[in-house]
């Protein structure tokens, strides 16, 4: 098992080092085809992995203790199971087809510029493949704030950058704001491994797993909730910042300032979805503790509605997927969180390829209009990029659950298990799966259909390089096929793969109804999304009503939090923290201590005549107090 | 009283006097004579051991503080014309420079 | 009539050494030093030190005492040399420094020479010159040879410090001519 974990980590680590150390001095074509040689590898480690999981049990890999205190010890050790295998592969597979992609749209970096950005890019995926094969939360945790780092290094890549659009941020705040928001989630996080700690006396998951009934019937721990209630709980705070869920949400849309890539892969296909990750691995403690049905799932489902409404009045074609990403991510969430773990990682899969491939299309057109993002300047594309636009379709009707392709299988599976179990989940899931549709559409219909609404980049644009529209075709191939080839229909291959590791539960009959239901919405949603906005002028976009003025605003999230959290601590760091504490407490240390030494060395410079003469009686005076102690003694 | 007690107090009241002389004299020049004092007193002291133990390791010694006495005068006494050219005076006094 | 004999050249030695630092003239402090060196001298004669007392009058009194004046002479100081006595504090501080080390030194020397027993057997052995020889260059080549190397780096180093700029042993000089 040695080598394929070393066929899985050493490549990509190579290529940090390489490119980290001496990209500027290496041509442009071998950074990117070190980024993306390393990633293959990677890939291929990952592919030899999968039957050798699914041949037989594969146990814990213990590589080296990392630390050990008393009877403490966490190992650098990794965990091959269905579960991690199929994530090692999603996050390779999707990031080998992302690296290819990128060599085109980065090609108008300099060296730097180049190496940079693989570096950033391979040690994202290093960390990523850390945070999914590692057997402990401790090691979990390494490869979540690894990830968040490379999240902020690739949102602010362009840190030089002004801001792009309107309403839009500089991509080094952006890249701030996601870190910041993000360490809300990761200190949650940390509770939770610390109560893990305390309550299990380790870290490792099969040993917190099958000792996870002691923790469940113990004492309240606070608020009359058991020690496991917390625990879990504080985990999902973890998976609400990773994964942008209500109320932490904000960093995602603006990590649209990133390259689009970075966009893809990271704020798309992989990194957000490690919440979900998370919460399908500590499967058996949110079984346990319930907090499932009664936390997860409601943020999961009112995120997925909530952020639909804002990424049907966005104007920014990339802001559109973030908020559909986030939307989707709260379906994930659903069905984790309603115990249908399967399908919970089903829809990451389904959603890492449509989504995945929906933001390259974007890049793509991006890279054809030259950065302007605004759909409002855009129209008639399909004319121009005709494999772009035939590719964004399979992935819209893929996300829009169009029947057989991938987002199909995935997306009705969780709104069964909804169905089953919660009436009023389960309809908002629908309407959703609606709105899903019509915004795919809107975008659809505003930025590809129509005449085009900006002449000058009309004419400009063109269709993208081969090697950005490969990874767009293979990944469109993904996308339809996904479903029925790995058999994401009930009691399919790919469920039965994770039979072992996920111990789902089944609640009630199945039944088509609620497909029937969530189909009707979403044909109807497409239909709609095209018969609206189709041929719209740019004042005819413009002009809003009562009801999209509210998500066109963005639901005044921003500001609220701006009102009550950033601007209090502004305030209150200016006039406590820095009136006061630094001015008057640290400042007044330092100065006394200065004053101190001041005060001193002004006596003692006395002895500093510059006679020599002084200097020999002080040598001599010592002398005699030397030989007269050595006397007393 | 030994012959042996009568040197080495000999060479301990030298040593005291090479020491007064440096402390207190201002002619740079003679403060380096004092120091020859010092030494002199020191190789009085390796003689008499040397003689007491009845080893001649103690006169090697005083050999080694000659050349370095040799050294260290004409060291010393190119510092102080050096200095003198400067400043026109071979009062350790003025020489004060350490302080800045 | 030994002990006599070492009384009254350890009393020259250290009349020569106060006179050293009572003289006001440098040149009657360096000839003072003279006076200590032979006192010195005849001590370590009187010890069976020989050489050494042969090398003490050569080295000292011939080259060191005769290096001092030259200078003296050389920087032509006249009355100048001649600096006033040393403030009352300073002498009371160096002459207090002086009593309590010499006291302390003293009681120490007292203590060890009250205990010594006389002098050691093989003292016959050290008079001789050759033994000398064959101690020094066999068992202390090396510092030997090391002092011969501080005598060379002193060389350059006094060469480094009397030159001056633009009018020293370089060619600048010449030039000018």
């Amino acid at each position: 098992m040695l080598a394929p974990t070393a066929l899985l980590f050493l490549p990509l680590l190579a290529g940090v080092l390489i490119n980290g150390l001496l990209g500027a001095k290496l041509p442009k074509w071998f950074s990117a085809a070190l980024g993306c040689g390393a990633m293959g590898a990677s890939f291929l480690g990952a592919l030899i992995v999968v039957p050798l999981v699914s041949g037989g049990a594969v146990g814990d890999q213990v590589l080296w203790t990392w630390m050990a205190a008393g009877s403490f010890s966490v190992d650098v050790a990794l965990k091959y199971d269905a579960l991690s295998c199929v994530m090692a592969l999603i996050i390779t597979g999707v990031s080998f087809l992302i690296h290819i992609y990128a060599a085109g749209y980065m090609s108008h970096e300099d060296e730097r510029g180049l190496s940079r950005f693989y570096t950033y890019l391979n040690l994202f995926v290093f960390s990523m493949l850390v945070l999914v094969l590692g057997n402990n939360y401790a090691l979990m945790f390494v490869g979540w704030e690894g990830v968040g780092l490379c999240s902020y290094l690739l949102i602010g890549f362009w840190y030089d950058r002004e801001r792009k659009t309107g309403d839009s941020t500089y991509p080094s705040q952006a890249a701030k704001k996601a870190f910041i928001v993000n360490r809300i989630g990761d200190f949650g996080f940390l509770i939770a491994i610390f109560l893990m700690f305390t309550t299990f006396g380790t870290l490792q998951f099969d040993a917190i797993f099958s000792n996870a009934q002691i923790a469940e019937g113990g004492p309240a721990l606070m608020w009359g909730k058991p020690v496991l209630w917390w625990i879990t709980a504080l985990l999902f705070v973890g998976a609400i910042g990773k994964s942008a869920q209500i109320p932490l949400y904000v960093w995602l849309p603006d990590a649209m300032q990133g390259p689009t890539p970075v966009s893809a892969l990271i704020h798309a296909a992989t990194m957000v979805t490690a919440g979900v990750y998370m919460v399908a691995r500590s499967n058996v403690l949110y079984t346990l503790a319930g907090t499932g049905p009664s936390l997860v799932a409601p943020v999961g489902i009112i995120t997925a509605a909530f952020a639909a409404t804002m990424a049907l009045t966005s104007f920014d074609f990339k802001g559109v997927l973030a908020y559909s990403t986030v939307s989707q991510l709260g379906y994930m969430f659903v069905g984790v969180g309603l115990g249908a773990y399967g399908a919970g990682v089903a829809h990451l899969m389904t959603h890492a390829f449509f989504k995945g491939l929906l933001f390259l299309t974007a890049g793509s057109v991006l890279h054809a209009m030259r950065d302007v993002g605004d759909i409002r300047r855009m129209g008639g594309l399909s004319r121009k990029m005709p494999i772009t636009f035939v590719t964004f379709v399979v992935a819209a009707l893929a996300i829009a659950g169009f029947p057989f392709l991938s987002g199909f299988f995935s997306k009705d599976a969780i709104l069964l298990a909804a169905y089953q179990q919660s009436q009023w989940m389960f309809w908002l899931g629908a309407i959703a799966a609606g709105l899903t549709a019509l915004y795919m559409f809107r975008l659809l219909a505003i930025a590809f259909l129509g005449q085009s609404r900006d002449q000058k980049l009309f004419d400009a644009a063109h269709e993208s390089p081969w090697v950005m529209t490969l990874p767009l075709i293979v990944l469109a191939v993904l996308s339809a096929t996904a479903g029925a080839v790995l058999g994401l229909h009930e009691d399919g291959l790919f469920y039965r793969f994770l039979a072992d590791v996920l111990n789902a539960e089944h609640h009630g009959t199945t039944t088509m109804t609620p497909m029937f239901i969530s189909v009707a919405l979403g044909l109807a949603g497409m239909v709609v999304g095209i018969l609206i906005y189709r041929g719209k002028s740019v004042d005819q976009l413009n002009r809003g009503n009562a009801i999209s003025a509210l998500p066109r605003a963005k639901w005044y999230v921003d500001e609220a939090y701006d009102a009550a959290i950033v601007r209090p601590i502004h305030e209150a760091s200016r006039w406590v923290l820095w009136r006061f504490v630094d001015k008057w407490i640290i400042d007044g240390i330092v100065n006394a201590s200065a004053g101190a030494v001041y005060a001193v060395g002004g006596v003692l410079r006395n002895v500093q005549t510059g006679v020599v003469q002084t200097y020999a009686a002080l040598i001599l005076a010592g002398a005699v107090v030397l030989l007269f102690v050595k006397g007393l003694l | 009283m030994s012959d042996f007690a009568i040197c080495l107090a000999v060479s301990a009241a030298l040593f005291t006097l090479g020491v007064v002389g440096v402390l207190v004299k201002r002619n740079a020049i003679v403060v380096f004579m004092c120091i020859e004092l010092m030494l002199n007193a020191a190789n009085l002291a390796f003689v008499t051991f040397s003689r007491q133990h009845g080893t001649v390791d103690g006169q090697i010694f005083v050999f080694f503080v000659m050349a370095i006495a040799a050294a260290e005068v004409a060291i010393g006494l190119s510092i102080i014309v050096t200095v003198f050219r400067n400043r026109a005076s071979i009062n350790v006094d003025d020489v004060t420079m350490l302080r800045r | 009539m030994e002990t006599l004999l070492y009384l009254v050249f350890g009393l020259v030695a250290l009349v020569g050494g106060v006179l050293v630092i009572v003289n006001r003239n440098p040149v009657y402090s360096a000839l003072s030093l003279v006076l200590t060196m032979f006192a010195v001298s005849a001590l370590y004669i009187l010890q069976q030190a020989y050489f050494v007392a042969a090398v003490q009058i050569v080295v000292y009194a011939g080259a060191i005492v005769v290096l001092f004046l030259f200078v003296i002479m050389l920087l032509n100081l006249g009355d100048q040399g001649n600096l006033p006595a040393a403030s009352g504090t300073r002498r009371f501080v160096g002459a207090l420094l002086g009593v309590t080390f010499a006291g302390i030194v003293g009681a120490v020397v007292w203590e060890y020479a009250s205990t010594a027993g006389p002098a050691a057997a093989a003292a016959g052995d050290i008079d001789h010159t050759k033994s000398l020889a064959r101690v020094l260059f066999q068992n202390y080549l090396l510092p030997f040879e090391v002092v011969s190397i501080v005598l060379l780096a002193a060389l350059v180093g006094v060469l480094a410090l009397i030159r001056t700029h633009g009018r020293g042993l370089d060619s600048s000089e010449a030039d000018n001519v």
